[in-house]
């Protein structure tokens, strides 16, 4: 056996890219681009887990969670922002840092860099993350959030330096800082370079740790491999939402190892939270008022 | 005496040499004539090992790296260590033996030693679960860890794993909160800690024992994000293709070097770390030493803000 953990198999930690087969993720515009772009007001959406018809108005009204079912259904990163922060008060940060590509990593006939300006021009997302200044209900806060639609929401070095960068500004200014993570891992095509935004932004949270700044870290559906394995599981208080998959090796890769069939709920936010490794789980509906709560008690 | 198995690419120009050599270690008795035969016959495979080991490419080196009589860290602290006392579980749940840790003397200098351990056989080899560690591995490194710092003592840790065990049992019990933790808590360890990547510095599993505020890789260690086989299976949906992955994310140690992420490559003997463990050791120590010199005079203060700026200025971006 030399296979790498994050490897058996080749399935590993890392493997964002079958996350990217699923039939929910194949289509890379999210739901909300769906709404915005494509979908005139009035119009209904299949729910991704019940298939339920749900309309767009109502949806909107209930932090896009299924009516029917519960499902948190994914939404984009400025959702997520207009979600967690005070209206018009988010001011981003750090987004002249750009991506490149270090090692001029190419498999068979693509390279990253082509990879990288075609998603940028498809999604009209820059990069797996998105950091900023906003309030919440009236507290200054520093917020991150990620990106799955973005190569599976992966850590390279630009995820790792904004997040890191945010980190230093909310522990300069002892405020909180509150991220919401949703990634397949580490980005293979910045090889050791993204091993490191590992390091690097654990060093951010022990920064925020010195300063006396909460650190809440929301996690999103799903959160595997080297974001878990990193500043996601550091948090002062760990929050997911219902039924979302975290964990650090992929599911496929550990049923290579152990041959055995792994447990239901194996890997899922229920589960994670029974083990102790889950303050608690949330519905998105009550996910801005349980933060500014816990801030406010910490902060008091 | 032994000779090491050949790699794949080493066949073709060592093969006969090695026949030849292999028959003659068998020898029972030896003659003197046998001695010099055996000497002049190990001087040419060396200079012919030197020339194939000048230029490898990064899937050759993970094939060293990876070489079941590359010297692994029991052998580092056979070598290079003197009183080793090796301490037991994470008082938990564990003990988990692909971590192998303890106290020891360096150069008259109490130290904390940390390394990942492979086996060399099937019966060592679930001893030592394949060098992969549950995050009882982890935990107990981190209580090693604190140790340290409570007794100012450096750390010395060894890097050589495929990477975390991805076991059920391990995700309950939270490898990924392990590793983090570890990757958090060391940026606040108060006394020097010199990694070693001596082997296979597979992803999450070798870095949570390499957050230091120097880190050296032997010539022929590798380290990665991912291992070639997991990258080939995922991005060229066929693990075969583990060589063109392994050129592709450039594992070797002169990347991470030029990445500013490694502080100093150690030379291995021409033909690698496997065909000399002791002159190996040697280079390993005497690296340690170079390094906690240094470190040794930097205030507490000075040591954990440069740890951090070492992992802060890592990255490549416009
Ligand atoms: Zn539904």
């Amino acid at each position: 056996m030399q296979n790498n953990i994050d490897s058996p198999d080749g399935q590993n930690n890392n493997d964002y890219e079958s996350w990217l087969d699923r039939p929910k993720y194949t289509n890379v515009k999210t739901l909300e681009d769906r709404t915005e772009t494509r979908i005139p007001q009035g119009t209904w959406v299949k729910c991704e887990n019940c298939l339920s018809q749900l309309s767009i108005e109502q949806l909107e009204k209930n932090s896009y969670v299924c009516l029917k079912c519960d499902e948190h259904l994914t939404i984009s990163t400025d959702k997520w922002i207009s979600l967690l922060s005070d209206k018009n008060s988010f001011k981003e940060l750090f987004s002249q840092i750009k991506t490149s590509d270090p090692l001029e990593f190419k498999t068979a006939g693509n390279s990253y860099k082509d990879k990288i300006s075609l998603l940028q021009k498809k999604l009209q997302v820059d990069e797996a993350v998105k950091v900023g200044r906003a309030t919440l209900n009236d507290i200054p806060i520093l917020l991150s959030v990620m990106e799955f639609s973005f190569i599976g929401g992966s850590m390279g070095s630009v995820v790792g330096e904004r997040i890191f960068l945010a980190m230093k500004m909310a522990a300069d200014k002892k405020i909180p800082f509150i991220s919401v993570a949703r990634s397949g891992g580490a980005r293979m095509h910045e090889g050791i370079l993204s091993l490191m935004q590992m390091a690097k932004t654990s060093a951010g949270t022990s920064m925020l740790s010195k300063a006396g700044s909460p650190f809440i870290s929301i996690i999103t559906q799903p959160t595997m491999g080297g974001v878990t394995a990193s500043f996601a599981s550091l948090g002062d208080i760990i929050i997911a939402e219902p039924r979302t998959q975290i964990g650090f090796a992929g599911p496929r890769v550990i049923q290579e190892a152990v041959k055995q069939k792994l447990p239901k709920n194996f890997q899922s936010a229920e589960s994670l939270l029974e083990n102790g490794f889950l303050d608690m789980i949330v519905s998105r509906n009550n996910l801005k008022q349980t933060l500014s709560q816990i801030i406010n008690i910490l902060k008091n | 005496m032994e000779v090491p198995i050949l790699l794949d690419f080493e066949k073709k120009k060592l093969g006969s040499l090695h026949a030849k050599l292999k028959i003659l270690y068998a020898k029972r008795e030896k003659r003197e004539k046998d001695y010099q035969t055996i000497k002049k016959l190990e001087t040419k495979l060396q200079s012919k090992a030197a020339v194939i080991y000048k230029k490898l490419s990064c899937w050759q080196r993970t094939q060293v790296a990876r070489h079941s009589s590359r010297p692994y860290t029991s052998d580092y602290i056979q070598h290079i260590f003197k009183d080793f006392i090796e301490i037991h579980g994470d008082r938990l749940y564990k003990d988990d033996r692909s971590i192998l840790a303890g106290l020891a003397v360096f150069n008259g200098r109490s130290v904390v030693v940390v390394g990942h351990q492979k086996g060399r056989n099937t019966q060592e080899n679930i001893e030592f679960n394949f060098g992969m560690p549950n995050p009882e591995g982890y935990r107990k490194a981190l209580r090693l860890f604190k140790l340290a710092d409570k007794f100012s003592m450096p750390i010395i840790t060894f890097i050589d794993t495929p990477g975390a065990y991805p076991g059920i049992g391990a995700e309950k019990r939270g490898q990924a909160s392990a590793i983090a933790t570890n990757l958090q808590q060391m940026f606040s360890i108060k006394v020097p800690i010199i990694a070693i990547v001596i082997g296979e510095g597979g992803s999450g599993g070798a870095l949570a024992l390499s957050v230091a505020d120097h880190i050296h890789m032997l010539e022929n260690s590798v380290y990665s994000v991912i291992s070639p086989e997991s990258c080939a299976s995922i991005l060229w949906r066929d693990a075969s293709y583990k060589k063109e992955a392994a050129e592709a994310l450039k594992n070797d140690a002169k990347t991470a070097f030029r990445f500013g992420i490694v502080d100093s490559i150690i030379e291995e003997v021409p033909g690698g770390a496997h065909r000399d463990s002791m002159l190996t050791a040697k280079h390993v120590g005497e690296a340690i030493e170079k390094s906690l010199k240094t470190l040794s005079r930097k205030s507490v203060a000075t040591l954990l803000a440069e740890r951090i700026e070492k992992f802060a200025k890592v990255g490549e971006f416009l």
